[in-house]
């Protein structure tokens, strides 16, 4: 076995462009290039078309998050976890209310936990197919990449409907979501479970068995399960090199418990893996929003989208303006005159990319003392030196696609 | 009625007292995970042993972050979150030291993954890692002058009129 601790420094450990033996290049991708997704630098050292050494710059859109939540009110802080992974941030935003209310010791009614469910596995949904579709465009394939992009715009309708915005989403409050789904968004959640799978089969049919799909992937990017653990992998990317961890089935949170579906595993860990686990966990995602409907379907409470906490959940505006007590509740949570337990809490979530991160310490008042968010991304792409060495410069583009490292979670 | 988590908890912690006796300074129950802050001279070997037992087996570093209580005399403070997969048990493992000797040992013999999030804590708390293969500044520049995430340091001044910023309206 290899020893998961040896030192990875590489030993081209300054750039060099001439080389008494070979001639290296160096080559600057980034930070904004057109084959990055975002902005990312990366200094490669090149001999003709192999990557020899890479040095990473990152912190090009850096925001000081953690210190601006210092200073912000607690549901003042879901916009920002908005603007760390855009591409699933409904996640993010659940993610953080569960922190909270994990604080706060608020039991949540189970309708709201399926509604938070059907909502994070669209995200979820959403994020692969960006993801997938990327990789096809990266090797070569365009097509892909538009049929699945017209299938986000239906997702984006949903979260549209359910929230108002689509993008970044602000999602939800503490102790539970601003509203009920409306009948517009059954109707668009029931569309696009119908016409999404066809369009998912066709998607794999164009790429899955594709020769030259997979001579761009498999053994591209290639990172073993004890490598992979070594340097804080979570999600698809450590589910495809073979270790089964799942925040959803290891720490269920929003009685995942309650649901039944696999944990997809990859055995490579290269570029085909990560694609393949994706394209697996969205099929498994479509069964559990399907599960979901059926137990709303069961269900006798039809109406409840938030626990009954008004000390902390922000009330309706309908009824700030009309009632009383609500209009008192809004002063005092808007005003932080709600007592909120002095403690620290680590809460992490299943993020589309790895496991998502809230570590919260509280001493009491309107703000948090202390936030740090585990950005899965910022772990595992130190990684990315060491899985493209020796590839050639496409393979390396591929395999940055597809390890879905988005800068904004990167950066935060 | 114990549970596997609870039983873990005493396992861990009892191996731990055992072991390093004194070093271990106290420890509490906050949200189904357990804390334990050790003593800073035994760091390293606390999370040695939580990594090399083969009962315990903390092979995966969640998170490791700075903290900054500038009212107390140790002042600067590392939480590092460690899980085990085998077991499915987390545990948060905390050390001080103040603000005059800001130096802890580098986690990064044991976990690469430690070498971004050790740059990132000395970006921001200026903690020192030692036997860091390369400490510098990781998401500010690198001539950026000061600690950012300490508590002292100041968010910009919200009436200030140097800054020209027409063009967002502010």
């Amino acid at each position: 076995m290899q020893d998961p601790n040896k030192n990875s420094e590489s030993p081209v450990s300054d750039f060099v462009d001439h080389d008494e033996i070979r001639e290296y290049n160096t080559l600057n991708l980034g930070p904004t290039h057109p084959a990055t997704h975002g902005v990312f630098q990366n200094v490669m050292t090149m001999d003709g078309e192999f990557v020899i050494d890479t040095r990473q710059t990152i912190g090009y859109i850096h925001r000081a998050f953690e210190k601006l939540a210092e200073r912000r009110p607690f549901y003042q802080i879901t916009p920002i976890t908005d603007r760390l992974n855009y591409c699933s941030a409904p996640l993010n935003n659940l993610g953080w209310h569960m922190t909270v209310e994990k604080l706060l010791g608020i039991e949540m009614p189970k309708r709201v936990d399926y509604l938070r469910v059907i909502i994070m596995e669209l995200a979820r949904i959403g994020d692969h197919n960006i993801c997938n579709s990327v990789i096809g465009v990266d090797s070569g394939a365009l097509t892909g990449f538009v049929y699945l992009f017209q299938q986000r715009e239906k997702i984006y309708e949903i979260y549209e409907e359910i929230c108002g915005s689509r993008l970044t989403t602000n999602m939800g409050r503490i102790g539970g979501l601003e509203r009920d789904f409306s009948w517009d968004a059954w109707k668009k959640i029931g569309a696009f479970l119908d016409s999404y799978p066809g369009v998912l089969k066709e998607f794999e049919k164009l790429l899955k068995r594709n020769r030259i799909f997979m001579e761009r992937t498999i053994g591209v990017g290639p990172i073993s399960a004890e490598r992979a653990m070594a340097y804080g992998f979570t999600g698809p990317n450590l589910r495809a090199a073979g270790v089964d961890y799942d925040v959803r089935v290891m720490n269920p949170y929003a009685s995942y418990e309650d649901f039944d579906f696999d944990i997809p595993l990859g055995t490579q860990g290269d570029t085909y893996d990560r694609f393949m686990v994706r394209q697996e966990e969205m099929w498994q995602s479509l069964s559990i929003i399907r599960q979901a409907l059926e137990k709303l379907d069961r269900m006798d409470d039809k109406t409840t989208f938030h626990a009954d906490v008004p000390a902390y959940y922000l009330p309706e505006k309908e009824k700030v303006y009309n009632d009383m007590e609500a209009l008192i509740y809004h002063f005092k949570i808007v005003m932080g005159e709600t007592d909120i337990p002095v403690g620290e809490v680590y809460h992490c979530v299943e993020g589309a990319n790895g496991e998502l991160g809230f570590y919260l310490v509280s001493e009491g008042g309107r703000t948090p003392f202390r936030l740090h968010f585990r950005r899965p991304c910022f772990i595992y792409y130190q990684a990315y030196p060491e899985m493209v060495k020796g590839s050639m410069l496409s393979d390396a583009v591929l395999t940055m696609s597809s390890l879905n490292v988005i800068a904004g979670e990167l950066d935060a | 009625m114990f549970t596997v988590k609870e039983a873990l908890d005493t396992l861990t912690l009892q191996q731990l007292s055992h072991e390093f006796g004194d070093s271990i300074l106290a420890h509490e129950f906050s949200y189904d995970m357990m804390s334990i802050t050790v003593e800073k001279e035994a760091f390293l070997a606390v999370i040695r042993h939580l990594y090399e037992d083969h009962n315990l087996a903390f092979r995966f570093l969640t998170t490791l972050c700075g903290m900054h209580y500038p009212d107390k005399e140790k002042a600067l403070g590392l939480v590092v979150h460690l899980h085990s997969f085998t077991n499915n048990h987390r545990i948060r493992i905390k050390v001080f030291t103040t603000d005059a000797d800001p130096h802890f040992p580098s986690l990064t013999s044991l976990f690469p993954t430690a070498n971004w999030m050790e740059r990132e804590t000395w970006d921001f708390f200026g903690i020192v890692f030692d036997g860091h293969p390369g400490l510098t500044r990781i998401l500010n520049i690198d001539d950026f002058e000061g600690f950012p995430l300490r508590k002292d340091f100041p968010l910009e001044d919200q009436t200030r009129e140097d800054k020209d910023d027409t063009m967002f309206g502010r």
